[in-house]
């Protein structure tokens, strides 16, 4: 009877570290073979070797695809990173009925397809002259990472301690003071992670891209896809290993972040 | 005293500061987001082509009653208006558009722009040149489907979207709405089954051990869809990794179809969708005692029948909701199916695109995006409700 139970419990167990495996191999799998020596995209390796990222950083193709998303991503960022975090301190303020309601509208571009954003944008963006330029792509980016900047500081302002407001407006601190010298601060990780989801929102986003850009736009995601249609060699793995190293980078980052905000609570 | 009078007069002004800093961005999703969004909701039943193109056909049509040939003025106008559009090379909106209500006509306003004579002071009687340039021109069918198209709205892109039309692709999209419904409830019911062993295996470890656990689930989360679908191509296709390894261990002789079909597209979906399903499943697991499923066990009931009738019940609501993401999401993906699909697998958001950069009939594209607009919004409600605004996306 007992043992029939730990069977199940840790076959159980089994079954969850095999999913999480599959998880994780997608990423492990391809990573490996963008060192190969060889082309072929199969193990066991031909050896290590570097030069498909050596063929990435000498192709200009590549290279200004790079510069295309690194310019939309940043400029993505510098939209949605103040209008979200203003948004978000806005909303705490505001006590009415439809406050849910207009909290839903504010996030809907997470909900709604990102498909249907782009052609929306797309249809909306081509008789403005935006539709083949970095501008439309930034303006449709910025779209859909402020929900993901307002949802994060929207976190951190609701978890603010409003006894230290109180104690500093109690104190003789104007309200600007207030803001700046308690607010702020204890918001920062809210909006430094915002920043990041927003950034990372960008920096890997193909569908509007696909969708308004013209050849000389092109980013790197939208580069990607290129090579994976046409060519999938092991040039296109390596710009795939890239993304995969910038995403992990960030993630870390992000638990840093939060890490540390999470320290300074307790 | 004081208080009371101040209170309102503080709460309105915090209001307004509040509206003031959320003004900004409602004003900029409104430009950016919300406009373009009604625009193609209009665009999917907005049917003003034909009128700039034949204005006059359309004004001589308009108290037509349809039966018959219209008379010697509609033949005049429809003359003179294709002139005009072969001068200004705008004929090809019109044809496209009369396309869409039986595709042979698209021709026939093609032909007669070109066949029609320069001369037009000399043309006396218009009802025979134009039916000497397209015998068409004589039966009521293509005129009636003129009096269709004059505008200003239209169901036809919708009613094709939806399957209500007759003629030849009239199930077209009808398969393609029924299609993406089988992949996205697919991958919801093989993400569920998957979660569970993997939400509980992070509930039932140490908050260390999940932490590091949880990496596994976030990793993939953070790497972009686009990549882990190229991953997914290296991994299943014919000479891919998974084959190599079949052969290798002389599982198998010849490699195994796992890509361009539904099986590439379904173990894609299922990886990109099933951190979503994992995580508010790992919540309500973690939010059970422990003690329950051991009390239930020291009473005499076996681990499977403890596991449906104490455990299943009570993290149903993880599992609705974590499904009810999924499936939302399931219905938008337009990358992964066009790498790993085959024709037959591509879901509504590739017939979306499709519709807007190639068939270039916007109409279409516009009611496609419509109707998953509307499923998804109905659908996001329904989800609002189950799990609460403020946990969305969090």
């Amino acid at each position: 009877m007992l043992d029939s139970t730990r069977i199940w419990l840790w076959g159980g167990r089994l079954a969850g570290a095999l999913v999480l495996g599959f998880l994780l191999l997608p990423i492990f799998a391809i990573v490996p073979l963008s060192f190969n020596g060889g082309s072929i995209l199969a193990y066991p390796l031909q050896g290590l070797s570097l030069k498909w990222y050596a063929a990435v950083t000498s192709t200009p193709r590549w290279l200004h695809a790079v510069g295309n998303s690194l310019i939309v991503a940043v400029s993505t960022v510098a939209i949605a990173t103040p209008l979200g975090t203003l948004a978000a301190l806005g909303l705490d303020r505001i006590q009415f009925p439809g406050k849910s309601l207009l909290m839903a509208l504010l996030i809907s571009p997470m909900i709604v397809p990102v498909i249907i954003t782009a052609v929306g944008v797309y249809f909306f963006f081509a008789p403005l002259g935006l539709a083949n330029s970095l501008t439309g792509l930034v303006l449709a980016h910025a779209v859909i990472a402020v929900p993901l900047v307002l949802v994060t500081v929207n976190a951190s302002v609701s978890q603010l301690d409003r006894g230290l407001l109180r104690a500093a407006e109690s104190l003789g601190a104007s309200p600007m003071t207030t803001f700046r010298k308690i607010t702020v601060p204890l918001i920062l990780p809210g909006i430094v992670s915002g920043t990041i989801f927003a950034f990372a929102a960008s920096f890997d986003e193909v569908v509007i891209a696909l969708m308004i850009t013209g050849p000389g736009q092109k980013t790197l995601p939208r580069e990607l896809l290129s090579g994976t249609r046409e060519n999938l060699d092991p040039t296109v793995l390596a710009v795939a290993s890239i993304l995969i190293a910038i995403s992990a980078g960030l993630l870390l980052l992000l638990t840093l972040v939060q890490h540390r905000s999470a320290k300074h609570h307790t | 005293m004081t208080t009371e009078k101040h209170r309102p007069r503080r709460a309105l002004s915090a209001n307004a500061v509040g509206i003031a800093l959320v003004a900004p961005l409602a004003l900029f999703l409104l430009a950016t987001f919300f406009i373009p969004l009604g625009g193609m909701l209009f665009l999917s039943v907005d049917d003003r082509e034909l009128g700039k193109v034949m204005p006059g056909t359309v004004a001589a049509l308009a108290d037509w009653d349809g039966a018959g040939l219209p008379g010697p003025a509609a033949f005049e106008a429809a003359g003179r208006d294709l002139v005009e559009a072969r001068k200004a090379k705008i004929a090809g909106t019109a044809a496209r558009r009369l396309g869409y209500e039986a595709s042979a006509w698209r021709t026939t306003i093609q032909s007669t722009a070109r066949a029609l004579p320069r001369d037009i002071a000399a043309v006396t009687d218009w009802k025979s040149t134009l039916i000497a340039a397209d015998d068409a021109w004589g039966k009521p069918d293509i005129w009636q489907a003129l009096a269709r198209a004059r505008g200003p709205l239209t169901d036809v892109y919708l009613s094709s979207a939806l399957g209500l039309q007759g003629g030849q692709d009239s199930t077209l999209y009808v398969n393609v709405l029924a299609r993406t419904f089988v992949i996205a409830l697919s991958a919801t019911a093989i993400c569920i089954l998957l979660a569970l062993p993997a939400a509980y295996l992070l509930a039932s470890v140490g908050p260390i051990t999940a932490n590091l656990l949880m990496m596994a689930l976030l990793l993939p989360l953070w790497t972009s869809v686009l990549v882990r679908s190229t991953s997914w191509l290296v991994i299943l296709q014919k000479n891919g990794i998974f084959n190599q390894v079949l052969i290798s261990l002389n599982i198998i002789d010849t490699p195994l179809e796992l890509v361009y079909n539904r099986i590439g597209v379904l173990v894609a979906l299922t990886h990109i969708l099933l951190p979503y399903a994992v995580l508010p499943l790992y919540a309500s697991m973690k939010a059970l005692p422990r003690s329950q499923m051991q009390a239930a066990r020291s009473l005499g009931a076996g681990p499977l029948n403890s596991f449906f009738r104490i455990y299943l019940p009570q993290i149903v609501p993880g599992i609705s909701a974590g499904g009810l993401l999924v499936f939302i999401l399931a219905l938008g993906y337009y990358i992964t199916p066009l790498l790993l699909g085959g024709q037959g697998d591509q879901m509504l958001p590739f017939y979306i695109a499709y519709n807007t950069l190639q068939a270039l009939n916007w109409g279409l594209a516009a009611a496609l995006a419509s109707i998953l607009l509307i499923a998804t919004v109905i659908l996001y409600a329904l989800y609002v409700r189950l799990v609460g605004v403020q946990r969305v996306g969090v």
